[in-house]
């Protein structure tokens, strides 16, 4: 019990430290540094919650192939810092109020009207194991599965097409 | 064991950081990235509620999400290379071709 809190407390403050250091850092590429120690956390918390596929499915596609493809992109533009001066100048506030509005109605349900919520029950031992979740996965969500199949196509050829430069038209 | 609603909370702060980052930062690399953020916090939850309920359609769900914010990065990031090539700049405030 206490252990398993402790790993808690000390993963989400990483998790939030590095999401602000996202925020607010003002080069992009550490940005993506903090953003992959984001994703590592969080895919701790998800060996914490019974779910090993998930986790390392976090691993290695979030912190292994997106972010990897972010810094590529940002070195590859040379674009990692921007000035900070924009032209709106009420944008910032009115981020900041929404946001806090955000948080104080999220906050309302979970702490003026909680859910009954029951306590947790132990797992089954292959809860979230690689095996189980390809059952469920080519079982129940075949169709899903192969309409991702699909979409992950189109993706590649829209990147393809998109990136492909058109010089004869003398635009791009 | 960590109660169900402490991974809520996270989930909804880690949320709203994101949020935040898509509303104050000019970057589009860093608003994508924000995006990102906000994608994982969602999955965060959706975890957190499948061991709750003991449940594995929770973790499918976390698998779809992440084939489509794959996809959604590879095209994304395509556009934005698109238009730092014709633009010069991947700053959101000078994406303004459309205004009137």
């Amino acid at each position: 019990m206490v252990p398993d809190i402790v790993l808690f407390v000390i993963l989400a403050v990483v998790a939030v430290a590095s999401a602000l250091g996202m925020l607010f850092s003002r080069n992009a590429v550490y940005s993506a540094l903090n953003l992959i120690v984001n994703f590592g956390a969080v895919a701790v918390f998800y060996l914490m919650l019974g779910a090993p596929f998930i986790a390392l499915a976090q691993v290695t596609v979030y912190a292994g192939a997106i972010m990897v493809l972010f810094l590529f992109v940002i070195m590859l533009m040379g674009a990692e810092r921007l000035r900070a001066a924009t032209s709106l100048p009420w944008q910032q506030p009115a981020a900041y109020i929404l946001v806090a509005t955000l948080l104080l109605e999220a906050a309302y349900v979970i702490f003026i009207r909680p859910a009954a919520i029951s306590s947790l029950q132990p797992l089954p031992p292959d809860f979230g194991s690689p095996s189980s979740v390809g059952l469920r996965l080519f079982d129940q969500y075949t169709l899903p599965f192969e309409i991702t199949s699909v979409l992950l196509l189109v993706a590649m050829i829209g990147a393809i097409v998109l990136s492909k430069r058109r010089r004869s038209r003398g635009r791009f | 064991m960590v109660p169900t609603q402490y991974y809520i909370i996270l989930s909804v702060v880690l949320f709203a950081l994101g949020a935040l980052g898509v509303l104050i930062r000019r970057n589009a690399i860093v608003i994508f990235m924000s995006i990102e953020l906000m994608l994982n916090s969602a999955n965060l939850a959706f975890v957190a509620f499948a061991r709750q309920y003991q449940s594995l359609d929770g973790q499918i769900f976390v698998f779809f999400v992440m084939a489509v914010a794959a996809a959604e990065v590879a095209v994304g990031l395509a556009l934005i290379v698109t238009i730092f090539h014709s633009k010069q700049s991947i700053n959101v405030d000078d994406i303004n071709s459309l205004k009137g």
